[in-house]
């Protein structure tokens, strides 16, 4: 049937891609959005029917390293989010038009789709100097946001600057840069931390919305408990080591060699919460504790403020892993200090055992 | 009004001003002014930096080993090169080396950041400038397969292949939804491509897309992320493990394989699609020579890709290093980071305040004291700007020179400079693309070649990767496997007395430089001069104009209310101005004072 608007569907068919081929990326874009397998056939379905969601993509104070994350996405890839499952309206990073042309196409977005676009942001406003620390088409770029947040269905806060602030926030937050829903109150945010995030949990986040036509079931913080609800530490593959008490002690030892758990090089898995270390970075690849430096905890609040990142985390309070898995490592948690400096002693033990 | 400008250039205000404001596709926030006369030549140009954010400020009281964290996040699409110099910054503070092999591996990622960066912006940043997606509807699939077969052995190139894209293009533009393709300048007289030729490029644009998230894996493997990887003082974070129990953990022959095999295919990318199609762009704009601005005049490269670990000398770096004034391609002049009366920036256009604005200071004693103002002949307000008044301060952005003069950064400047220098791995490229484009060698300093500068150090970074990669593994073959040096991790191990360093790249868009003091195991200063500082500065005190605005002047436009063509100069230098902006006071609207001594 000729439709006038094309479908994900229809578009990677004339790209010679098989229907076979078409329903195992179904079955892993369910996989890797935590779903059931019996979700495939109902994403198989609206790619093949629906038309293409409205998105306007805004930059604040950023560094633009969410858009660079963004088109790295391998499944979907982000040419075909662009080209077939959304309709990327506005972006100031890819958009051909400029100035007057740009701005125009926000107002005829605002009429013409009013209450029906989704508002991505990327980077936040500063308040400081009447927000005039980022100036958009001659105004604060404040007041762009707070316009086109007013006429959109849902927001998307992209990365940690939207999300809780980020790097231009961190004390002494000298432009005042807050995070967006502090000056949008009126509308769904949907928080998408990490700096940047995971190229595959942002496409994974747009494609769950065109997907399933609602948006993903979000914690209390206001992030998609698919991807923000287990720690690094959690699923990190060097968890073995940490509970066997096999730690790096110092850059480029033995250890680090081994592969062993960087905790003590100050990594911030255990208070993370990111899927790192399941989905992994650039098309799984690698991620930064597999390629042996610590997780500076870029997802969380305020962790620029949480350093120095090289310290270990005994000096942070409430250190929170589960209390069952902790138990396996001999790890006691409230105890947490204590029981690493008892797993260091073992570690040493079991070094100097092995020298012999 | 007509003012002759110090770097000899011709401005005159008097006629239709014409507003860019947001230019987008770049990094940032920029807005571009420029008056034309009753032909529609532009006759004056006024820059603006339109964002600032304080990352210097945030720095001061922090562990210098967190810096390169902070100073990466100044900028995600030329990520890494600020992480790379912060760590050179604080390791020539602290009196810090690195091993070879970890200096191989930062050459890698360095190598690997400009083929990424370059393809991106050749593609996604600036392509639309030169290429027309809609008039490529109109080509005849089985003359694009032949025009793209006789410039390339690239292997997507059938007539079935352009008429599947074809097809996929025109359901895009018939569902009505153009998404980053609308409400632009299709159709614009500036644009002078066949259709078939639009749509090559426009295939291309979409493989590039795909291809530019494999180079990135290269950071991956040895930075865990990408945008973003880790960095460390002292080396690389990423140890290497080829035998051992646990190898998988570490660098391996699977990560190096991974390695080698994206590197062989960029290079192959580069040289059957990329070059090519530069060249077969460029041969229909050879008579669009505008854009040349400071090029032909006053460049400055600080040099890149050490050879050695820890050798920073010219001789070392394998990018070149000096600085050209006033056109003199006969002399290169030496230039030194920490000499104060070279690099000095000066605020009589930018919003801040020294105590006095007639001289500039050199980034180990720079002020930083914020002052947004506007100009009485303004029109609109504090927070609604219509047109700027470039009489007074009008930029975020401060206005660094060297030794007084305005200078362009980046690519071309790079290439200008290894040209001079009669080096033969940037001259011989250079003299064949003039061949071959049938051009005299003036034709180098334009809006074109500076893109075409950028397509020539793709193709030489993919070879020199090839070439680290090759080193790395004779390294390891050879028993080598020390990738950090430990001794001065701790602060303890570090001088009591405050000391300073410099650290320098060439950053994708040009010479990066970062200057920190430390005392007492903690940031006393930080000061960052960007390649987009440079470039896209504003007046200063003696009337000197920056890069931007110099090369936009004497540009016809077809269409003042289509600004076609100054994107398209303005994106030949790949702004990025997140990365351009200072320091500000902890305080908002009252004014600190940063001082440093």
């Amino acid at each position: 049937m000729a439709q006038a608007t094309e479908t994900f569907y229809e578009v990677i068919r004339r790209q010679g891609i098989t229907r076979r081929s078409f329903t195992r990326f179904c079955s892993l874009t369910a996989a890797s959005l935590g779903l059931a397998p019996a979700a495939a056939p109902r994403i198989a379905h609206a790619l093949e029917t629906k038309p293409r969601l409205p998105i306007i993509w805004m930059h604040g104070l950023e560094c633009t390293c969410c858009s660079e994350s963004f088109i790295r996405s391998a499944h979907p890839l982000a040419k075909d989010v662009v080209l077939s499952m959304i309709s990327l309206d506005y972006d100031d990073t890819l958009m051909a038009a400029a100035g007057h042309q740009a701005e125009a196409i926000l107002d005829d977005i605002r009429t013409k789709y009013k209450g029906g676009y989704v508002l991505a942001v990327e980077g936040n406003p500063p308040l400081n100097e009447d927000g005039m620390y980022c100036i958009d088409g001659g105004k604060p770029f404040v007041e762009k946001l707070k316009a086109m947040a007013a006429d959109s269905l849902a927001v998307v806060a992209w990365g940690s600057c939207a999300s809780w602030g980020c790097v231009q926030a961190a004390k002494p937050n000298p432009t005042q840069a807050v995070p967006i829903d502090r000056v949008i109150r009126d509308k769904p945010v949907i928080k998408v931390p990490g700096c940047p995030p995971i190229a595959e949990v942002m496409t994974g986040v747009i494609s769950y919305i065109t997907t399933f036509g609602r948006l993903p079931e979000l914690d209390r913080q206001g992030r998609p408990k698919m991807f923000y609800s287990q720690r690094i530490h959690d699923k990190c593959y060097r968890r073995a080591s940490f509970d066997a008490g096999q730690f790096v002690e110092e850059w480029d030892d033995e250890g680090a060699r081994k592969g062993y758990c960087l905790y003590k090089m100050g990594c911030r898995g255990p208070t993370t919460y990111n899927a790192c270390s399941t989905v992994r970075w650039n098309d799984g690849v690698s991620f930064p504790i597999q390629s042996g430096h610590g997780c500076i905890g870029c997802s969380e609040q305020g962790f620029w403020d949480n350093g120095p990142f090289y310290d270990r985390l005994s000096n942070v309070r409430q250190f929170g892993i589960e209390a069952n898995a902790d138990r396996v490592g001999g790890v006691v948690a409230g105890v947490v200090a204590a029981g690493v400096v008892a797993h260091a002693a073992v570690t040493a033990v079991t070094r100097l055992t092995k020298k012999r | 009004m007509d003012i002759n400008t110090p770097n000899g250039f011709r401005l005159d205000n008097s006629g239709r001003r014409v507003v860019v404001d947001p230019v987008t596709r770049i990094e940032g926030h920029l807005r571009v002014e420029v008056n034309v006369d009753a032909n529609n030549v532009i006759r004056n140009a006024v820059s603006t930096g339109t964002m600032w954010r304080g990352i210097e400020l945030i720095l001061k009281g922090r562990d210098p080993r967190d810096a390169w964290a902070f100073t990466q996040r100044i900028c995600g699409v030329c990520t890494g090169t600020h992480a790379l110099t912060s760590v050179r910054a604080v390791e020539n503070a602290l009196g810090i080396t690195i091993p070879e092999n970890a200096n191989t591996i930062r050459n890698i990622m360095q190598l690997a950041l400009y083929v990424h960066d370059h393809i991106v912006h050749f593609y996604h940043l600036h392509a639309l400038d030169w290429v027309d997606v809609v008039s490529a509807l109109s080509a005849d699939p089985k003359a694009t397969s032949a025009l793209a077969q006789s410039i390339s052995d690239w292997p997507l190139s059938s007539p079935g292949y352009f008429r599947d894209l074809q097809g996929r293009l025109k359901r895009f533009v018939e569902s009505g939804q153009l998404g980053p393709f609308r409400n632009a300048y299709w159709g614009h007289p500036a644009y002078k491509l066949p259709p078939e030729a639009n749509l090559m490029a426009v295939a291309h644009y979409l493989e590039a897309l795909d291809f530019q998230k494999e180079i990135v894996k290269i950071h991956t493997v040895y930075g865990g992320k990408n945008p973003h990887p880790n960095w460390l003082v002292g080396g690389v974070p990423c140890a290497i493990n080829i035998d051992g129990a646990g190898a998988t953990g570490a660098v391996n022959i699977e990560r190096l394989n991974l390695v080698s095999g994206i590197i062989d295919r960029a290079v192959t990318f580069t040289e059957q699609v990329y070059l090519p199609d530069l060249k077969a762009i460029a041969s229909f704009y050879k008579d669009w020579l505008y854009g040349g601005g400071l090029s032909g005049r006053s460049v400055l490269a600080y040099g890149d890709i050490p050879e050695h670990a820890n050798d920073y000398s010219p001789a070392s770096l394998l990018l070149p290093q000096g600085a050209i004034i006033n056109g003199n391609l006969a002399e290169v002049q030496p230039i030194d980071l920490k000499d104060p009366a070279q690099i000095q920036e000066f605020v009589t256009h930018s919003w801040y305040k020294y105590p006095d604005e007639a001289h500039g200071l050199h980034p180990f004693d720079g002020i930083t004291e914020p002052n947004y103002a506007l100009g009485r002949n303004t029109k609109g307000s504090r927070t609604d700007i219509h047109e700027i008044d470039e009489g007074a301060k009008y930029s975020w952005l401060k206005a660094p020179r060297w030794r007084g003069h305005a200078m362009e950064v980046g690519p071309l400047a790079r290439w200008v400079v290894g040209y001079a220098q009669n080096k033969p791995q940037f001259r011989e490229p250079v003299e064949k693309l003039l061949h071959d484009l049938n051009v005299p060698v003036g034709a180098l300093f334009s809006t074109l070649g500076r893109t075409a500068a950028r397509g020539l150090e793709c193709q030489w970074a993919a070879h020199e990767l090839r070439r680290f990669q090759d080193k790395l593994l004779a390294s390891i073959k050879a028993g080598d496997l020390a990738t950090a040096y430990t001794e001065k991790w701790t602060p303890d191990t570090w001088p009591a007395k405050e000391v300073r360093g410099v650290g320098f790249t060439e950053a994708p868009r040009g010479a990066l430089g970062h200057w920190v003091s430390i005392q007492g195991g903690k940031i006393d200063n930080y000061q960052c001069v960007v390649p987009t500082t440079w470039n896209g500065s504003p007046r200063d005190p003696a009337g000197n104009i920056g890069a931007f605005e110099a090369a936009l002047l004497d540009t016809p436009m077809a269409d003042p209310a289509q600004p076609l063509e100054i994107i398209r100069t303005l994106h030949s230098f790949d702004p990025c101005l997140a990365c351009s902006t200072h320091v500000m006071s902890p305080d908002g609207q009252d004014m600190a004072t940063v001082t440093v001594r």
